[in-house]
């Protein structure tokens, strides 16, 4: 019961206190804070709004399971933005390159998306396990070299093609697209939504339930004891890495797979980030991603209803931010509470049974 | 003795505590404590770990306050509220863990935080040479920390106290990092400063130095002081029985267990610092056969820890072999030698023996991630895990309320059962102790004792490492003394004495006129040994 509370009284706190930051900015800046958060929650129930928070939901979701991996063995993979970005890119190329049956198009697709993702990881990786490289800083290097590569792919005398004011790749045939659900006026549901609940549901049995999880979240929480433990440090590193990579990499297949068909100027950039942000919302659990997914992409979507009330959309990013930050925060001061509590518990609870010495 | 003479006995009391009652929600971490300190005397805080003494001299030292009951100060009534207001009153700590930064100097470390008092140049440093003189410290304030021993930080730390004015001095478990020889220097600078009118209050559970050192004697058990003694008359085993409430452990085995059935060979092991410039292991040959218990003595930082890790194959050696009864360790991981059939007590359980936030039943799983009962393939057995742990919880009468409290909430003694139940399970060929009862209460230690004789009874063969001299002579069948990275001596465990194995520990034992045969055995080993 104290357990359930210790997880979710952090987020709650968070986002009271973040609303309470926004609705001081927003008066601060001569607005109605009760209007634009009405305005925000009115806006889920027009036109595609609801599909798109789910869209994005999902989006998301693949995003920051791909950086908890990483925070599970206090790896702190940054480059899930380029790990994307590069993987997105290598996948439309391959998918706009060759002929296959339905289905198999698709899964061809995913693996080549996966495998990019996990090969952009793969050098991170290795140089931390060789050469003792902090990941921090050579992933994002990697994110600044996944830019470059992927316009440089994409340049016309390379796998691009002009079209109208746009450069992209060639376009996935119909073999290769993902189907998704279609609500009519109210937008069309990537089928690959389904793709991100399974993983959810795989990242929680691998964490949970398998020795490779067990050693994943040892070498997290102390890699003195878990080398102690016959856990072998660098081959965790390495795994995880190109597991986080390797999920990274799929991000941009709802979007690739169920609408574009192509990877263009229009890319849908900052995913990567916004993943980190979620996973530390969700503190690494499959259950509370989903939530603090749900959550920012409720945000970013309703979040256009605010300039009809003459309120900055900005007023968003601002949220999010003091979500985060407040978030840590109340995770940290819940946790030592807790610990102390069990402490006394257990004090107590021996205190009547033994006590002899 | 010149120690008694310098007692005061009109002047009032240095230090009278009254009454003094702390409760933390759910435990009484003292109650109704009674402590008078005589000026300029050694008076001594005898207890077990967790009986309240800690709480009690962080009250005293200002670093919490009490519910109930006073703190006198030379016969005023004082109240603390931050450790800056003890030190005012003359009141100074010596923390057991040195809290000094390597890398400044003496002087920098004794000036830090103090600087309002001489500034940080020529009159700091005139002071400190001043005041060094009393500590015993004869090394010049421009030295780095990191370039002193043990003995000498000691004396840094006490420097710092007397350097912010203090005239009575808590000593925490001052001796636990020192060998025989460095604690009879310690004491002859503690009596130095007694007759200088310093007062000290010096805790400690080891009795035969309380008798040694002190004036008199406070026995707290439980939270409570349940007595005062008089170290003269009072026997370390009276002492010690009032400590704990009842009689004692002891680590003595009876018979001889050891067969002829050699179960782990280590030769010519070697380990080389990081930067490759000296060598930490040097050489090391080192048989543990089936049924015996071989204790490795020697002050730590010698590569006693390294010699472990290098085992556990931790760290990787840098040449000679590993066979755990035949067969051959030296190329595999961790894990492989675990799979082999070792058991790992490591030395400091929260670093390497324990996932401290997570339940105890997924503590079981570490080091067992690969075998039944604890994983299934590369599925873990949560439930076999769980029934597992609930055996250790049973069998090793780990206090608990239940598997699925995270193990930080276990007390030391707790989590070290827990930790050598995990340990012993899994019917290990070779058990490697590190300190297995450091830190623990009386009744764990016996317990932890038990079950190691027991398992050696049965056929383990047991490496035990221990700083601890008492233990590691009534424990071992075989003594290895070890210094610089070698295994310098052998010794008798029958006969060697802690100040044999003192001396040889710190290769001293030439030296010194009063080794006994068994010492000067030692030195022909050194010899013996250094020539291969």
């Amino acid at each position: 019961m104290g357990n359930l509370r210790g997880k979710l009284l952090p987020p709650a706190l968070a986002i009271v206190f973040s609303m309470l930051l926004c609705g001081v900015a927003l008066v601060i800046s001569g607005a109605n804070p009760l209007s634009a958060f009405g305005a925000m929650m009115s806006q889920v129930g027009k036109g595609t709004t609801l599909v798109d928070i789910i869209n994005s939901t999902g989006i998301y979701y693949i995003a920051a399971l791909a950086v908890a991996i990483g925070f599970q063995m206090n790896l702190f993979n940054i480059g899930v933005e380029g790990q994307y970005r590069v993987a997105a890119v290598i996948a439309a190329v391959v998918g706009g390159s060759i002929v296959l049956p339905p289905g198999i198009h698709t899964l061809v697709i995913i693996i080549v998306a996966a495998l990019a993702g996990a090969a952009w990881a793969a050098i991170p990786a290795i140089l931390k396990v060789t050469r003792g490289v902090n990941e921090v800083i050579s992933t994002i290097m990697m994110n600044g070299l996944a830019i470059g590569l992927s316009a440089y792919l994409i340049r016309r005398d390379v796998f691009g093609e002009l079209r109208g004011n746009n450069i992209r790749t060639a376009e996935i045939p119909e073999s290769g697209w993902m189907p998704g659900i279609s609500f009519g006026g109210s937008g069309t549901m990537f089928g690959f939504i389904f793709v991100a609940v399974a993983l959810g549901i795989g990242y929680w049995i691998m964490m949970n339930r398998t020795r490779f999880g067990f050693e994943l979240r040892a070498s997290g929480e102390s890699s003195t004891a878990a080398s102690a433990g016959g856990v072998n440090a660098k081959k965790m590193v390495l795994v995880s890495m190109l597991l986080s990579g390797a999920i990274a990499g799929l991000i941009s297949l709802p979007e690739l797979l169920g609408r574009d068909h192509t990877f263009s100027l229009n890319f849908t950039a900052g995913i990567g980030f916004s993943g980190i942000a979620i996973a530390l919302l969700g503190r690494n659990h499959p259950g509370g991603i989903a939530f603090g997914a749900l959550l920012w992409a409720f945000l970013d979507k309703s979040g256009l209803a605010l300039d009809n009330v003459g309120v900055p959309r900005e007023i968003v990013t601002i949220m999010q931010g003091s979500i985060v930050l407040s978030v840590v925060v109340a995770y940290e001061v819940v946790r030592r509470v807790e610990l102390a509590a069990e402490q006394r518990r257990v004090g107590r609870e021996l205190g009547t049974v033994g006590g002899a010495a | 003795m010149s120690s008694s003479t310098s007692v005061r006995t009109d002047d009032p009391p240095a230090v009278v505590l009254t009454g003094i009652t702390k409760r933390f929600p759910g435990v009484v971490a003292n109650s109704d404590v009674h402590l008078t300190v005589r000026r300029g005397e050694v008076h001594a805080l005898c207890g077990e770990n967790g009986a309240g003494k800690s709480t009690l001299m962080k009250i005293l030292y200002g670093m919490q306050s009490p519910d109930e009951g006073t703190i006198e100060v030379n016969g005023e009534q004082v109240r603390f509220r931050t450790p800056s207001d003890a030190i005012k009153a003359g009141i100074g700590m010596v923390h057991q863990h040195f809290m000094l930064a390597d890398n400044l100097t003496v002087q920098e470390n004794v000036v830090l935080g103090a600087e309002a008092l001489h500034g940080i140049g020529q009159k700091a440093r005139r002071r400190i040479i001043e005041l060094s003189g009393k500590t015993g410290l004869n090394v010049d304030p421009g030295v780095l920390v990191e370039q002193l021993g043990v003995a000498d930080r000691q004396r840094v730390e006490i420097l710092k106290v007397l350097y912010r004015g203090a005239k009575v001095i808590i000593l925490d478990e001052p001796t636990a990092v020192l060998v025989p020889q460095e604690v009879n220097e310690l004491f002859d600078t503690v009596r130095g400063m007694q007759e200088q009118g310093y007062t000290f209050l010096f805790i400690s559970h080891k009795l035969d130095e309380v008798r040694a050192i002190a004036d008199s004697v406070t026995v707290i058990r439980r939270g409570t002081t349940v007595g005062s003694a008089d170290p003269k008359t009072v026997s370390s085993r009276q002492l010690a029985e009032m400590m704990v409430g009842s009689e004692l452990p002891s680590p003595e085995t009876r018979e001889s267990t050891v067969t002829d059935k050699v179960v782990l060979d280590v030769k010519g092991l070697r380990l080389m610092t990081p930067d490759g410039s000296r060598p930490i292991l040097d050489d090391v040959d080192l048989v543990v056969r089936s049924g015996e218990v071989v204790g490795v003595a020697g002050v730590e930082g010698n590569g006693q820890t390294e010699l472990v890790e290098t085992i556990m194959g931790m760290r990787k050696a840098g040449g000679g072999t590993i066979t755990l009864l035949n067969k051959d360790l030296t190329k595999l991981g961790t894990l492989a030698r675990r799979e082999a059939g070792i058991g790992y007590i490591p030395e400091d359980r929260h670093r390497h023996g324990l996932l401290l936030t997570q339940p105890l039943w997924y503590n079981r799983i570490l080091g067992y991630q690969t075998r039944r009962p604890t994983a299934k393939g590369v599925w873990l057995d949560t439930d076999g895990a769980k029934k597992d742990t609930e055996r250790i919880v049973a069998d090793f009468d780990v206090r608990t309320p239940g598997i699925d409290v995270p193990a930080a909430a276990l007390s030391g003694g707790n989590q070290q059962k827990l930790v050598v139940g995990r340990e012993l399970s899994g019917n290990p060929v070779l058990l490697i102790a590190s300190h297995p009862t450091r830190g623990v209460d009386v009744g764990a230690q016996a317990l932890i004792w038990d079950e190691i004789k027991r398992a050696r009874a049965a056929g383990l063969a047991v490496l035990l490492i221990s700083a601890d001299l008492d233990e590691l002579i009534g424990l071992s069948d075989t003594i290895k003394v070890m210094l610089r990275g070698r295994l310098v001596a052998d010794a008798d465990p029958n006969t060697v004495t802690p100040e044999d194995l003192g001396s040889a520990m710190t290769g001293a034992g030439s030296t010194s006129s009063s080794v006994q045969e068994t010492g000067a055995a030692h030195e022909t080993a050194v010899v013996e040994e250094g020539e291969n």
